[in-house]
């Protein structure tokens, strides 16, 4: 069966767009990528399901009718999409009020855990130390952990991410219209202090 | 049989309420459970020793054949009294264990009652995964038991080994039954047994499940977990050590041997493993100071002693070990029960600080003496009955088994074991009423109920001694199948100068020796140890669970970065990747045809135009309404290709998710953060084409491959036959594929909550009508639209709110209109759902947030929660009337009028619950992304409001 190229064209396009906008950081481009995305894979049952012909209800037209089927289940797809797509809006704009903006950033669990890789430690949940004699009564005595604890490892993420930041911001040009300043508090200014 | 094992379950499940009305007394209740199972069990089994075995038959799964098979064989008859009746006793003690008001005995008597039934189920069962079931749950609650208090890290470690020791052995175990169960036929155990597979396969399954058996029963390497179980409350080690859950490995061994004990390594395996667990079992009870670890070891111990005889498979051994199970439950119970009353009237188990119990609680010392001297096999108890018939059994076990030389060397061990037995025994007694030169505790008077238990197990165990008669039939018909061997076992108090009496005797006298000997075998034992780094099992363990952590983190570390562009370009690559070797090489005789019409073209070129612009565009709302020219351009092009259902829901989709876009749009910043122009735009870029063409690649491909007729187009025929339309898209929905249509719309409403509640947080959703109705009652007039009212003057449009009014009926009417007749012409609930929510978002643009509510003054959850029950009603109602489910009636009705008359097919209900569903979702998103985000700018001073204030924007 050949095929109609003209649609292959939209979809390729359509479908390489909503791909360099799914990549993207930031969750409204994401979003706007995945409606393309949709689109573009929405055609492709077109171009699958065969010619063009007369709609699928029994007694409308005379020719050959199009490959019902894949017309259904585009159907369920197109209303998924909105579904889908209404609430990455609302994670979008949930995200917006959290953080003054809508990018996704990297998982800070993830960071964790490659740099335990790196320093060779253990997971934060694993306990080395001698646990003495079970018994159905008493409790332990509160002890020192040995290992490192999420939240200095956390501490010590934070505190190298800003460094680089700083050094990013420094090297390269920002639109100074979508520098958010939610982000860079400004260092407390302790002159005043000094001053009294 | 299933009944008393659901009673069990739910006395369990009352268990807790019991106990908020009842306190302690509780226990006296349920205990009422395990001792009527006994009762009726008492009944039963003696048909059962006859040998007219009682079965049950369920049906539990039908599509994968997987029955509730219960029998009640000789075994299973006697491992069901055991667990039934100590159970009993058990439940009865901790009446008294317990202290008054004690906070967690609410969920501690439901899960020990529950942990009886399990193992009741597991010993009476007669099918393979109905057996594995029950030892998963005893594995489940034990570990609930044995972390009763998690306030220690170390019982912490003692429930975590536990359950991951068993659980272990539990898988291997299920691997193991899943074969043996192939190789069979049958998951019945009972037919398994009769004709008992051969083969490798087999091999391999048995010994699969005697790794699941030996884990369970804490043999050497396993053993470790089982000391550290005595974190559970004293009266659930009595129960665990003694009737359950470690039985539950001697059982499966009991309950192969009959069948599998001449597969190669099966003698080899537990005879090993059993003697020596034996003897190591036994050298650490020799270096305890606390009684209970003392006893907890020599469960260990004794653990091994049974594997071994039980699974040296003769007739005479598999006699002798049910014996001694049975001895074993009688003594070991009993003696942990005494631990239990000397540490809640000392408050010590250290034999360190107790001395001269023997005078304060004589009546203990009494029982203790009984059933320790069952332990060390000393007549005239069960103890001493039994073991004399596991040492004959042996003597002959080299001719019985043919093992040759290794006969010998295992009776040599079973000697070795027992003398240590006899040692740690006299250690127990000893160190719990021995005469020392300390202080003498001070001992708290017990209630007479607290003793009971004890001393009436012990009692048993003496007249276990003299009912050998009695009993020797009875657990001979046990072993009845087996071969006959040298000699025809008998448990008796006297069979003359034996053997078996010389070994007994030496046993005896030799373990007194190293009691007496105590501090030099003490010394020498720690010599041993330190000397001869011998690697403790505990410490290999969790060796490995490092070693396992470590490397999660590493495979963790390397593969999961955090970053989801990587993520979602790994994912997307690999689409390109894998399917597209495929491709490369099926690419030859791709034929190509022209556009079916100019119109195609012109609409293309406007949808490449769009895309393009849409990735270059940095404003949020220009790149939101060239992505609807996209979208609008699609749904020419299904017009243009013969699918007007899909072009009406693609443009109506497309309207109300540009709403969307922009209700929430106008809130964030105009611009997309910058993301400066580097390499990684590049590789997205390159990644998007690369993606974009394989896709195109297969969808020229699919189409090329295609040359059957597609099956679609025979749906004309049953649309119109069976699903009573003639639009066979809409009838593919509510109909042919109507499953697939309920998981969508359950989707939504999923997707409609999620938006809800990420907009209002922990607000109800459902307050927010009622609010602006109750500010609606003191309203001034406000034109047109009622619920205007609110919005700014200055922000009202007249003619909107007059078109809004006027439109909205119509719309509404239309989006029925379209429902109804989606079943024949273009439309369908999909359709009339988009068209309804678009009316309502005309009223909600044209007045607010109010003017929504009065609109639509219900909830939306209430309008989403309503149509899922319609459309599962219509699946419901049919399947409840004999017919498949979602099956459609079609009823001509005649009106009356002119011979007119309406065509219903019931599926229209199916496409009314779809059209609420829309309907909600419309509604929620509209609520939350337009008046929820509308409030909390107000909430923040940014948007003007009713008052006329204007705040900063």
């Amino acid at each position: 069966m050949a095929t109609n190229y003209v649609l292959v064209i939209a979809i390729v396009v359509l479908v390489a767009c909503g791909t360099v906008l799914v990549l993207e950081r930031s969750l409204s481009r994401i979003l706007i990528g995945f409606v393309m995305l949709g689109n573009g894979v929405n055609l492709t049952y077109l171009v699958a399901s065969g010619p063009s012909g007369d709609a699928p209800i029994i007694g409308m037209g005379s020719g050959e009718m199009t490959d019902p089927l894949p017309q259904a289940m585009v159907l369920t797809a197109i209303v998924i999409t909105l579904g889908v797509t209404a609430f990455g809006l609302a994670l979008a704009y949930r995200a917006w009020q959290l953080t003054g903006h809508d990018d996704v950033q990297d998982d800070l669990e993830d960071d964790l855990v490659r740099r335990r890789a790196d320093l060779d430690h253990p997971s934060a949940s694993f306990d080395d130390i001698a646990a003495g004699i079970p018994d159905e009564e008493g409790e332990d005595q509160p002890s020192e952990p040995t290992g490192v604890s999420d939240d200095e490892l956390a501490a010590e993420i934070e505190a190298e991410d800003a460094h680089e930041e700083a050094a990013a911001t420094r090297s390269q040009w920002v639109d100074p219209r979508d520098r958010d300043t939610t982000r860079h508090t400004p260092p407390d200014d302790t002159t005043t202090e000094e001053g009294r | 049989m299933i009944t008393i094992v659901t009673l069990h379950f739910l006395a369990a499940a009352v268990a807790p309420a019991l106990v908020r009305r009842l306190e302690r007394r509780t226990f006296l209740l349920l205990a009422l459970v395990p001792l009527g199972s006994f009762l009726w069990l008492l009944g039963q089994a003696e048909a059962a020793f006859d040998g007219d075995v009682r079965t049950e038959r369920m049906r539990w799964i039908p599509t994968i054949d997987v029955r509730i098979d219960l029998a009640l064989t000789p075994l299973n008859a006697v491992m069901a009294l055991v667990v039934t009746g100590v159970g009993a006793l058990v439940l009865f003690y901790c009446r008294w264990y317990f202290r008054e008001g004690d906070r967690e005995m609410w969920r501690f008597s439901a899960v020990l009652t529950a942990f009886a039934g399990s193992m009741l189920g597991l010993v009476v069962s007669d099918n393979l995964y109905v057996l594995f079931v029950f030892w998963e749950l005893t594995t489940v609650l034990s570990f609930l038991l044995i972390g009763h208090n998690p306030e220690r890290k170390a019982n912490r470690r003692a429930a975590m080994n536990a359950l991951i020791v068993t659980t272990f052995g539990g898988l291997v175990m299920l691997l193991g039954l899943f074969v043996l169960g192939h190789e069979a036929g049958t998951a019945r155990i009972s037919d398994i047994l009769a004709s008992p597979p051969e083969g490798t396969a087999t091999t391999i399954a048995v010994l699969l499940i005697l790794v699941g058996a030996i884990s369970k029963s804490a043999l050497v390497p396993f053993h470790f977990w089982l000391p550290g179980a005595m974190a559970a409350p004293t009266p659930v080690s009595a129960y665990l050590h003694a009737a359950a859950m470690v039985k539950a490995g001697v059982f499966l061994v009991a309950l192969l041997a009959p069948a599998f004990s001449d597969i190669p390594g099966w003698r080899p395996l537990l005879l090993g493993t059993g003697i020596l667990t034996m003897v190591i079992g036994g050298l650490r009870a020799l270096r305890q100071h606390d009684i209970k670890l003392l006893l907890a070891y020599g469960t260990v111990s004794q653990l091994g002693f049974l594997i071994a005889v039980v699974g040296a498979g003769t007739r005479a051994a598999m006699f002798a070990g049910l014996a001694l199970v049975l001895g074993h439950a009688l003594f070991k119970s009993a003696l942990f029960l005494v631990v239990g009353v000397i540490d809640r009237s000392t408050g010590t188990r250290d034999l360190r600080e107790l001395t001269g119990l023997h005078r304060s609680l004589p009546v203990v010392f009494a029982a203790t003496v009984v059933a320790a001297a069952s332990m060390a096999g000393i007549p005239p108890l069960l103890g001493f009955t039994a073991k004399e018939a596991a040492l004959a059994a042996f003597i002959d076990l080299g001719p019985d088994a043919d093992l040759g030389v290794w006969g010998p060397v295992a009776l040599v061990g079973l000697v070795v074991g027992s003398t240590l037995t006899v040692a740690y025994t006299a250690r127990f007694v000893w160190g719990a009423f021995g005469v020392r030169s300390v202080t003498p505790p001070t001992v708290t008077p017990q209630r007479v109920g607290f003793v009971i238990a004890p001393v009436l197990l012990a009692a048993l165990s003496l007249v276990g001694g003299f009912a050998g008669g009695f009993l020797t039939p009875r657990l001979l018909a046990y072993a009845g199948d087996a071969p006959p061997g040298a000699h025809e076992p008998v448990l008796t108090l006297w069979h003359g100068f034996s053997p078996a009496l010389g070994l007994s005797v030496l046993a005896i006298t030799a373990g007194l020796l190293l009691w007496v000997a105590r501090r030099r075998v003490a010394a020498l034992q720690r010599r041993v140890v330190e000397g001869l780094h011998v690697p403790d099992a505990e410490l290999v363990y969790h060796g490995v669970i490092r070693g396992v952590d470590r490397l999660s983190i590493e495979v963790t570390g390397r593969t999961q970065r955090g970053s989801l562009p990587v993520y979602v370009g790994i994912v997307l690559l690999v689409l390109v990747v894998i399917p597209g070797i495929a491709l490369a090489q099926a690419w030859d005789g791709v034929r190509l045809r022209g556009p079916d019409n100019l119109l195609q073209v012109a609409i293309v070129i406007v949808v490449v135009l769009a895309a393009v612009l849409t990735v270059r565009s940095r404003r949020r709302l220009r790149a939101v309404l060239l992505v609807g020219v996209t979208g609008y351009g699609t749904a020419l092009l299904f017009v243009a290709h013969g699918a007007p259902d899909l072009a009406l829901t693609q443009v109506l989709v497309e309207t109300f998710s540009v709403v969307t876009f922009v209700l929430v749009m106008r809130r964030l910043p105009p611009f997309f953060s910058d993301r400066p122009f580097t390499s990684a735009r590049r590789i997205r870029v390159a990644v998007g084409c690369l993606v974009g063409l394989a896709v195109g690649g297969y969808a020229l491909l699919a189409a090329n491959a295609r040359t059957a007729r597609p099956v679609g187009l025979d749906f004309a025929e049953p649309a119109y036959d069976y699903g009573g339309g003639n639009n066979i898209v809409n009838v593919t929905l509510v109909d042919i594929r109507v499953w697939d249509t309920f998981g969508e719309i359950a989707v939504l409403v999923v997707a409609a909550t999620g938006v809800a509640s990420l907009i209002f947080l922990l607000t109800d959703r459902a307050t927010s009508h009622r609010e602006s109705r109750r500010s609606r009652a003191d309203d001034k007039d406000s034109g047109w639209l009622r619920g205007a009212g609110l919005i700014a003057d200055r922000r009202r449009s007249v003619v909107f709110e007059i078109v809004a009014r006027i439109v909205f009926p119509v719309l509404m009417i239309f989006s029925i209109y379209l429902t109804f007749a989606g079943h024949n012409l273009p439309g369908g609930g999909f359709a009339g759902g988009l068209i309804a929510g678009l009316a309502l978002m005309v009223r909600y643009l044209a007045g607010g947030r109010a003017e929504l509510d009065s609109a639509a003054p219900v909830d939306a959850g209430v309008v989403l929660g309503s149509g899922l029950v319609i459309a599962a009603l219509s699946g419901v109602v049919p399947a409840l009337l004999g017919y498949n489910a979602f099956q459609s009636g079609i009823f001509d009705i005649p009106t009356g009028l002119f011979g007119y008359e309406v065509h219903l097919v019931t599926s229209l209900f199916f496409d009314l619950g779809v059209y609420l569903v829309v309907v909600g979702l419309a509604l929620d998103v509209l609520r939350s992304l337009g008046g929820g985000i509308d409030k909390q700018g107000e909430e923040k001073g940014e948007i003007e409001t009713d008052t006329g204030e204007v705040a900063i924007a």
